[in-house]
Parts: C-alpha cells; sequence; structure tokens
C-alpha cells in the first residue's frame, strides 16, 4: 500500500511534468508564446498556495498574512539589489560584504558607480529574513486560535502593507523597479547564463524555472504530509488534545509548518519580483492573503494537488484579466459558494460521492 | 509507577481536587471512581498534564513531572484516552494509531521532507506495529476506513490501540466503557487484564462498577474533589462511607 | 506641546474612539448571539455612509439617514438569511472565510457602484470651517455629533438589552442557546436581529462621521481590524469595556500623530491587537474566567 501510494505520487507528478513540457510545446506551435508570461507567474503564485495548503488544510492553522511574507521576501530582495551602497563603501560592514562576494559594482544608465547586493546574495538573505520573521510571530500567534488567530495573521500582513507603502526604501506608493534577473547558473561553454528575469528572449527558459520549481516544491511537501510529521500536523487539526496527549510537541509542529510555509512563500515572491523586475505594495494587501486563503478553500483545503490546480487555473486566469474588474469579486464569491456549499472543496465533491458511494456498497 | 502528594487544584474560588495523595504499583490496575463531579476527569488532567496542579506533586517513574507539557509526559511513556473519544477527523484507523508511534520514532521535517531511504525502514516499521496493534484489538478489518466514521465501541479501541502504540509504561483510561453495552464493557474488561498481562499498569475512571470490581486491584475513591477511601475492591463494596456517597447519589439520580 | 493642541487631539481621540466603539460593539452584538466574529463589520458602517450620500440627493439629510439606516439594516438581515441562517453548526474556521468572502463582496459592488472616489456627506450644521470654541480650542460642530448620537447609541442599545423582553432574549440567547431554546424563544430570529442591530448601528455611525472621516468603498477593513482591537481590548462581548477600550485607542492614535508619521497610524492599532491578543486575549476589561469558557 504504502509503496502504491509512492508510485501514484511519482506517476502524478511524471504527469504534471509532461503537461507542462506538452503546454509549452503547444504555445510554440501555435504561436500563442505570450501565454508564458502568465503561466510562469501562475506557477509562483501557486507555489505559495500549495505551502499555505500544509498551514492551512493539513495543520487547520488560519493565515491571513502569507501576502506578507511573499512581499518580505520580493520586497528586501529588490532593494537589496536595487539601493545603491556605494556611499557607505568605506562602512567595515560593506567592505566585509564585498569582499566575501555578496556584492556586485557596476554602472548605472548614466554611468554612475553602482554598489549593490548580489542577486544570489539578497535572494538567500530575503528568504532566511521571511523564515526569521515567521518564528519570531509565529511563538506567540500560533498560540492563538480561530478568529484570534485570523485577526492576528490579518494585523501582521497590514503591518507589511503599510510598511512597504510608508518608507521611502521600499518605493512607497511606487514599489521597487528596475530589479535585475537572478542568476540561476552561471554561463557554462556554449551554453548561455540561466537567469530569472522578465527578458523576452528568456521567455521559455523561465517557464521551465518556475515550473521546475513548483515541481520540486510539489514534491517535497508532498512527501512531508505522507511522512511522520504530516501525520502528527493533521492530528493537531483533528484534535491538538489529543494530539500532545500522544506525545505530538504541537506548538513546535505549527511553529515548524508556519516558517516553512513563510519560505515557499518568500521564495515564491523572490523569484516572481526578479521575473517581473519589480514589486509594488499591492503584493502585500489584505486582498491578496485572502486570495490565497480563497485558493486553498477551493482547492478542497487539506488536498495539495487541487489548491494546485485550483491555485494555477485560478490565477492564470486572473492574470489573463479574463475577470476584468471584478477580479477581487470573483474570489470573494468563491470563498463564500465553496464554504457554504462545497466546505471540502470542489473538487471533491464528485470523487468523495464516489468514494463513500463505494464504501458503504463495500460494507454491505 | 505513579505517586500522587497532596495533589491540589483550585479553579478561581473552587477546589476542585483537594489534598489527594495515592500510588499506583507497577503492573497493576488501579481504579479511580466517585460521583459525578468528584474531580475524577479533573485528576486526569493533572497526571496527564492537561492542567497544572495548584500544589503538590506527581511523581512517574522516580521523576516529577508536574508542569511538563502533555507531549512530554506523554514521551515519557503515559498515554491516555479521552472520556469523549477524541479521533482525528479525516484520518483512517491505520493512520490515527501511525501517528500514536508519533514519540517512539524521529522523521522530522527534513526527512520527511525527502524521503530518506533511513525514513523508509521506519515508516515501515511504523505501519507494521500499528497494524499489529490493530489486530491486537481486533479491528484490523477496518484499517483502511476513516475513523470517526466506525461504530462507537470501535472508535473507542482505535483510541485505545493510538494510546497503546505510543508504548506506554503507564496507560490512563478515562471510562473506557462509557456508552458501551454489557457484551462490549466485558470485552474492554478482559482488553484491560491482557494490556496489564503485557507488563503495562493501568490507571483507571470509570463509572461502571461491575467493571471495576472485576478487573481493579485496587480502588481509590473521590468525592468533591477528596480521597474518602482506598483499598481492594472486596473492603470496597464493604466500606459504609462509600456505600453512603453511592447510595446518596441513587437517590438524587432517583429524584430527578 | 501646547495645551491648546493637546485638547485638540484628545476631542479628535474622543470622536474616533466612540467610532471605534461603536464597530466594536457591533461586532459584540453578533458574537454574543453566535459566536461569529463578522468580519464584513466595517462594511456596514461604509454602506451607511455611501447610501445616505447617494439618498441626499433626492431627499433631505435627516430622512435619508434614517433611509440609509434602514437599507443597511435590512441588508444585514439579507445577509444573514442568505448566507448565515441555513449552516447547520459550521466551524470557526468556515465563519471567519465566510465573513471575510462577505466583506470583499460588499466592497467590491460598493465600488462598482459608487466607485473609487472619496465621498463624504456635508456636515450636519455649517460647514468645514465652522467652529465652536471652547476656551482656546476650536472644535467642529460635528464632533459632537458624532460623539453625541455614540453616546446616545451606546445608552440606548444597553437599555435594549437591559429592559425590553427583545432585548433581554437576546441576552438569554448568548448566555445560553439551548436553554433559551427550550425557554420557546426563536434563537433564529434572535440571530438575524442581532445582524439587523450591528448593521443598522454600524451604519448610523457612518453616517455621522461621514462629513469628518469621508468615506470610500474600501474603508471598512481598517475599521474593521480597529473595531475589532477594541472589542478584544474591552473583552469581547462587553459593551462598556468597548467604550472604554475605544476610547483608549482614539486618543492613543490621536497623539502618536506626534510622534509617528500619519501613514503607521495604523500599524499602531494593529500593534496594540498583537500585544493585547499575545499578553492578555481576554481583553484588559474582561476577566479571564470568563474567556477561558468560551472556545475558539
Amino acid at each position: 500500500m504504502n509503496m502504491k501510494i509512492k508510485e501514484s505520487k511519482l506517476l502524478k507528478i511524471g504527469l504534471l511534468v509532461i503537461l507542462v513540457i506538452c503546454t509549452q510545446l503547444l504555445t510554440k506551435i501555435t504561436d500563442t508564446q505570450f501565454y508564458l508570461t502568465q503561466l510562469t507567474m501562475s506557477a509562483y503564485y501557486a507555489l505559495l498556495v500549495i505551502g499555505l495548503t500544509v498551514v492551512m488544510g493539513y495543520a487547520g492553522q488560519i493565515s491571513l498574512g502569507h501576502a506578507g511574507f511573499f512581499a518580505i521576501g520580493g520586497y528586501l530582495s529588490a532593494a537589496l539589489t536595487t539601493h545603491n551602497l556605494i556611499a557607505l563603501q568605506a562602512h567595515p560592514l560593506v567592505k566585509g560584504l564585498g569582499s566575501v562576494g555578496m556584492l556586485v559594482s557596476g554602472q548605472d544608465l548614466y554611468g554612475e558607480q553602482l554598489l549593490v547586493f548580489a542577486p544570489w546574495a539578497a535572494c538567500i538573505l530575503a528568504v532566511l529574513t521571511a523564515a526569521g520573521i515567521a518564528f519570531v510571530l509565529g511563538i506567540p500567534v500560533l498560540k492563538l486560535k480561530g478568529h484570534y488567530l485570523a485577526m492576528a495573521t490579518l494585523g501582521f500582513g497590514i503591518i507589511i502593507f503599510r510598511i512597504g507603502l510608508a518608507s521611502e526604501y521600499f518605493g512607497e506608493a511606487d514599489g521597487i523597479s528596475e530589479v535585475p534577473g537572478l542568476t540561476l547558473l552561471p554561463a557554462l561553454g556554449p551554453l548561455g547564463s540561466l537567469s530569472v528575469s522578465g527578458d523576452f528572449g528568456l521567455r521559455v527558459e523561465n517557464y521551465y524555472v518556475a515550473w521546475g520549481l513548483l515541481c520540486v516544491g510539489l514534491w517535497l511537501l508532498l512527501n512531508l504530509i505522507d511522512s511522520r510529521v504530516g501525520r502528527a500536523l493533521r492530528a493537531i487539526h483533528g484534535s491538538e488534545e489529543a494530539a500532545e496527549a500522544i506525545g505530538v510537541d504541537t506548538a513546535r509542529f505549527k511553529l515548524n509548518v508556519f516558517v516553512l510555509s513563510a519560505v515557499y512563500a518568500a521564495i515564491a515572491g523572490v523569484f516572481l519580483t526578479h521575473y517581473n523586475g519589480g514589486i509594488g505594495p499591492s503584493e502585500a494587501s489584505v486582498m491578496k492573503s485572502v486570495r490565497y486563503v480563497a485558493l486553498v478553500a477551493v482547492g478542497g483545503m487539506a488536498n495539495i494537488w487541487g489548491t494546485l490546480i485550483m491555485g494555477v487555473g485560478l490565477t492564470f486566469l486572473s492574470l489573463r484579466g479574463v475577470f476584468g474588474s471584478y477580479d477581487d469579486a470573483v474570489f470573494g464569491s468563491i470563498l463564500i459558494l465553496v464554504m457554504l456549499f462545497a466546505p471540502d472543496g470542489i473538487l471533491s465533491l464528485n470523487v468523495k460521492a464516489l468514494f463513500i458511494s463505494k464504501r458503504t456498497t463495500d460494507g454491505h | 509507577m505513579l505517586e500522587l502528594k497532596s495533589v491540589h487544584k483550585k479553579f478561581g474560588g473552587l477546589q476542585a481536587v483537594g489534598d489527594v495523595s495515592f500510588s499506583v504499583p507497577a503492573g497493576s490496575i488501579k481504579a479511580v471512581i466517585g460521583p459525578n463531579g468528584a474531580g475524577k476527569t479533573t485528576l486526569f488532567n493533572l497526571i496527564a498534564g492537561n492542567l497544572n496542579l495548584s500544589s503538590g506533586k506527581v511523581i512517574f517513574q522516580g521523576r516529577e513531572i508536574q508542569g511538563l507539557k502533555p507531549h512530554q509526559v506523554a514521551a515519557l511513556g503515559m498515554a491516555r484516552t479521552f472520556q469523549n473519544i477524541k479521533l482525528f477527523h479525516g484520518m483512517t484507523a491505520l493512520e490515527s494509531v501511525m501517528v500514536g508511534r508519533h514519540v517512539r520514532s524521529r522523521a522530522g521535517f527534513i526527512a520527511g521532507m525527502f524521503h530518506s531511504p533511513a525514513t523508509w525502514k521506519e515508516e515501515k516499521e511504523i505501519r507494521d506495529k500499528s497494524m499489529q496493534l490493530l489486530e491486537l484489538l481486533g479491528i484490523a478489518e477496518f484499517a483502511d476506513t476513516e475513523a470517526t466514521s466506525l461504530a462507537f465501541g470501535q472508535q473507542r479501541a482505535v483510541e485505545m490501540a493510538r494510546a497503546l502504540a505510543t508504548e506506554p509504561k503507564l496507560l490512563l483510561l478515562d471510562e473506557p466503557a462509557a456508552g458501551l453495552n454489557i457484551y462490549e464493557t466485558a470485552e474492554v474488561g478482559r482488553l484491560i487484564t491482557r494490556i496489564r498481562d503485557m507488563g503495562i499498569t493501568v490507571l483507571l475512571v470509570e463509572h461502571d462498577m461491575s467493571l471495576v470490581m472485576d478487573i481493579s486491584d485496587e480502588i481509590v475513591v473521590l468525592s468533591f474533589g477528596q480521597k474518602i477511601a482506598e483499598d481492594v475492591p472486596l473492603s470496597i463494596q464493604q466500606n459504609p462511607e462509600v456505600i453512603k456517597i453511592y447510595l446518596g447519589e441513587d437517590e438524587e439520580e432517583a429524584v430527578v | 506641546m501646547t495645551s491648546t493642541l493637546f485638547l485638540q487631539y484628545l476631542f479628535a481621540g474622543i470622536t474616533y474612539g466612540f467610532i471605534y466603539a461603536i464597530v466594536a460593539i457591533g461586532f459584540n452584538i453578533i458574537y454574543n448571539t453566535t459566536g461569529i466574529i463578522n468580519f464584513a463589520q466595517g462594511e456596514f458602517v461604509m454602506l451607511g455612509g455611501m447610501i445616505s450620500i447617494t439618498l441626499l440627493q433626492v431627499v433631505p439629510l435627516p430622512v435619508a439617514i434614517a433611509l440609509a439606516v434602514l437599507i443597511t439594516m435590512l441588508l444585514g438581515a439579507l445577509i444573514e438569511i442568505v448566507f448565515i441562517r441555513w449552516l447547520d453548526s459550521p466551524s470557526v474556521l468556515r465563519m471567519i472565510i465566510i465573513t471575510i468572502g462577505l466583506s470583499i463582496l460588499i466592497r467590491e459592488v460598493a465600488r462598482h457602484i459608487w466607485g473609487e472616489s472619496i465621498r463624504s456627506l456635508p456636515y450636519f450644521v455649517g460647514n468645514e470651517i465652522t467652529t465652536i470654541t471652547i476656551g482656546s480650542v476650536r472644535i467642529s460642530p460635528q464632533v459632537f455629533w458624532v460623539i453625541g448620537v455614540c453616546g446616545v447609541m451606546v445608552l440606548g442599545l444597553s437599555l435594549f438589552f437591559k429592559i425590553t423582553p427583545i432585548g433581554r432574549e437576546m441576552r438569554a440567547c448568548s448566555s445560553n442557546r439551548t436553554a433559551a431554546i427550550l425557554c420557546g424563544i426563536n434563537t433564529r430570529n434572535m440571530v438575524t436581529l442581532s445582524f439587523m442591530l450591528s448593521a443598522g448601528i454600524g451604519a448610523l455611525a457612518g453616517c455621522v462621521m461621514s462629513p469628518i472621516t469621508y468615506t470610500q468603498y474600501d474603508s471598512g477593513t481598517s475599521l474593521a481590524v480597529k473595531g475589532f482591537t477594541v472589542a478584544i481590548l474591552g473583552g469581547l462581548g462587553n459593551s462598556m469595556g468597548a467604550v472604554a477600550a475605544g476610547l483608549l485607542l482614539g486618543i492613543l492614535e490621536a497623539y502618536s500623530v506626534a510622534v509617528v508619521p500619519l501613514a503607521f497610524q495604523d500599524a499602531i492599532s494593529i500593534t496594540i491587537l498583537l500585544i493585547i491578543l499575545f499578553v492578555r486575549p481576554h481583553g484588559i476589561f474582561g476577566s479571564s474566567a470568563a474567556a477561558r469558557l468560551k472556545e475558539f
């Protein structure tokens, strides 16, 4: 049985990979490669959403602040790679960072000397910061339940949004633009370098980077929920008291999974920011956080594949502008309708009905 | 095995448990009985770490455990079941028991995410041991059924299997026969004796007198949070004070 | 800080404080009868303001306000009947998500009807430069309207809950639902009524505050967070606590302008909320024993 689960998991991921490749080939044949841009962005958002699924669906802890972690990743990486440190050149800390290769110098458009963080270093710092903030925030916040937890995480999200909107360092209402690409692999012989950027010529590469990242992230989470930790998380969702009674350190597990999902969100934020070449305060807005919760809900809460499909699908439609000015209204309606009529997600409706009827006939 | 030294618990001004001391010798079955509201479940919660003592000591295997969190107590080898069954929604019977292996296994977040070969062996072991327990409790055929959709008696069995999966030295059973018919109760009685014969000490809270008198080695009687008697079943049955509170309760019940 | 400025800030703080208190009491009324925190509470305030502004084009101000309150109350009832009433003991998570969805939906509908522009009712007396001078302090008469109307609402509500039979039935419903049902109280109607009531007081607050604070389609969210902060600070379900906490937060916010940039003003209430949640989740005026009895 265990082997069967493992095989079916790999099979499904394999199918996903084939689908990803076929989609790209299809856009090439039909000359609709412009779809790749939104597909790439959807993949990054879906990365955040599957991370949130583990927190909400499996461990049962609501978070209305995940756009905050996305923004911490994106904003920090953007700020570090664009803010000129040339004036602080002599500062020992800056010198130290330079000596370990974390800084790069160059020239801006006007020929000014430029000294900024190397994208890879900025990326790591941004993700670590998000993880650290999630850890510090999570210790008190995750002791809360229900409404209190929802409001506390919502409050955290608003604070991050306000900081982005009000600080000059993060570009206030305009956000940060002209963010350089994130080089993943340096140029090797005949192969060009691989970098995450909005460069038109790198569209296909970037599509594969995003979906590759999503597939790896998916595989790791599927493994996790099918392990000792995954069972413990589901136990916490079922009954914290009973989980404690059999030795699950509920506080630690909730905290760890919260940090893990924050890391997913921050990575998504970093990559998407480098891909888009910028980030604005709307990425940190409450509406974004609510949207992620909606995607988890519509995917079926404790269903990573469901949220993946819904996350990619709905985000893609939204990015294509299908919903027009009703975008937020669509997500609001989805939330209400799903919670009213299908709290286990719309994908589970049919599957579950089949499953249950089969089981009862088995019983007779 | 377990020793309580003048345990007190106050809720606001209300004394829920006052000055209760007794010990549970290794390898025995000890029962705590008493009328409703006598503080039996509170006492369990104090022992298992769900509530903090107002004063007193709880000593488990020579170690003071008051103030420890429930999961720490569980890791030391004390498992419990709940009066109102607490199973995990959405998990099969087998998975529910597998969670019980939590403290006896190690794979963490990283190992879980990468499914390293070392965890395969551990997973197999968890699965096998859990299956054995389901067989021991006679519910192996329901392994893949969602635990919360099982019949009441089977749910109790799953909960007990989950507790046993932690490999406890001491098992706390909170009204294991509640809601069961006389046949099922007798079955539970045989099961508890078998658990004791496996070398696990048992402390139970129970309403069903026939079960308690049948299987316990010793009985503690609580009334209004105070210990009023502690003896072997036969003497308890003849203890005038115990008879008084039980008859008193019966009278009240008759009036209601 | 001069004493004049000091008093000026104090009045501003009291004004906002009363508004927060009304939002918090709106939370409390629904929480008491259902155990739900209605995340769409701030939207009622926005609706009150918006509807009255629209109606003002055809009817005089008092009528516009009265109609706006009435319409918002009906909307509150409609929301309860359509989305809440028929759910059979839904989980807290489900209710949180539904009310959040409602708040977004109401906001988006408002955006499509009224657009994104900032609107306001005219000052009830005089105009924006009319002031009443008390000693050296000059205060807009609208401030007194806000304080007066909100004060009357608080008093009216506490009388309603203490004296009228319906108010008593609602209280019975909140303290023990099953017992209330056994006594023949229709708890479902009480829930509808609680939605109407909290929609109504929210809308009225939205009308009187509109000339000072303005009304925009999305002004509900931050009001909801602040109202919730106040509700928690005062102890969930405790209306007098909410008034005290509202004034405290309003005044604190007003004086913070001297220290913190305006853009971070929202962050202050949220920081307070987070600190309170961590340190005393049952509120500074609530009792811990009562909080423990409530399940979240």
